[in-house]
């Protein structure tokens, strides 16, 4: 099963990536605001059982993938 | 009383470059450095741990987020949990956070720039086994150098560590944008702490400073207090 796990900055974190983006993104004519700079990280899991797949990527979540003191993540599943 | 110099071990990860400079510092400081392999999962025989500064793992990920999950980190987390010294520099404090041993987390600097230069820092608590050298308010003169560096905590939490006196050193003039202008923190017994300056390269009046032999000195004068405390249990 492959799975996306989708990590962003969570809201109100400072995030100077997104900043240096949206000002890069500004001085090419475009008009941005609110830019924000997260990761994505695809995995092939074993498990074919949607709920416990999804239930194994929240715990590469908690554990490794995303630090929950600043980051928020969303995993999308397809068979 | 054991005149034996204190052993402290230096836990080496891949990516780790101050280990070395760490050992050194150590040494001279009067102690026994003791390279740990991060592979290693048991301490040898040690009254203090320091995680030296680097780029384990080369920063992949987040800083200090696959070290953690290093056979010896499971060892320096045992250690710490019955209240052995820790010592977190640079790369070090990032793992220690992440590890869950320390509260917060190193994020990239507010300027995103990697910044290498001598920092002026604010002793706010001089009675911690990483201090005890240091008077309370003094200024001390380090290097920092790095790129995550931006201590963050949020409201809560900040304030919680506030209340509790676990912020340790600040930031005279805060080079990275971290919260509340913090350089290091100790964990809330106190046998934790983590700091992005860099006391293991200002111990040389060669090299500028010596201001880093007042935490590295500290450090091991703790060591050596407790390895004698535990000299003198195994004896009665």
């Amino acid at each position: 099963m492959r799975a996306t796990v989708l990590v962003r900055p969570k809201p109100g974190i400072l995030d100077p990536q997104g900043e240096a983006v949206e000002t890069s993104l500004r001085q090419l004519g475009f008009s941005v605001g609110d830019a924000r700079v997260g990761r994505v990280v695809d995995l092939e899991v074993s498990e074919r059982d949607p709920v416990a797949a999804r239930a194994e990527v929240e715990r590469m979540c908690q554990q490794l993938l995303t630090n929950p003191l600043i980051e928020s993540y969303e995993i999308a599943l397809e068979p | 009383m054991s005149a034996a110099p204190p052993r402290i071990a230096v836990i080496t990860f891949p990516g780790s470059n101050d280990d070395q400079d760490a050992l050194l510092a150590l040494e001279e400081l009067g102690g026994t450095g003791l390279p740990v392999w991060h592979a290693d999962d048991r301490l040898p025989d040690v009254a203090a741990v320091v995680l030296p500064g680097g780029f384990s793992y080369g920063d992949y990920l987040r800083c200090g987020a696959i070290a953690r999950f290093s056979p010896a980190m499971k060892a320096v987390s045992a250690f710490a949990g019955e209240g052995g010294l820790v010592l977190g520099i640079c790369n070090g404090f990032q793992i220690l956070c992440e590890a869950g041993l320390l509260p917060g987390t190193l994020r990239p600097n507010a300027s995103l720039a990697f910044i290498c230069r001598d920092v002026v820092l604010r002793v706010e608590r001089a009675d911690t086994p990483f201090t005890a050298a240091c008077s309370q308010g003094q200024r001390l003169t380090m290097p920092i150098k790095h790129r995550e560096g931006c201590w963050f905590a949020d409201a809560d939490l900040l304030a919680e560590l506030e209340a509790r006196g676990q912020i340790v050193l600040r930031y005279e003039d805060n080079p990275n944008g971290a919260i509340a202008d913090v350089a290091a923190v100790c964990n809330e017994r106190g046998n934790v702490m983590g700091l992005m300056p860099h006391p293991e390269h200002a111990v040389d009046p060669l090299i500028g400073s010596t201001d880093g032999a007042l935490i590295l000195g500290s450090l091991v004068e703790a060591a050596r207090a407790s390895s004698e405390r535990h000299a003198a249990a195994a004896v009665s």
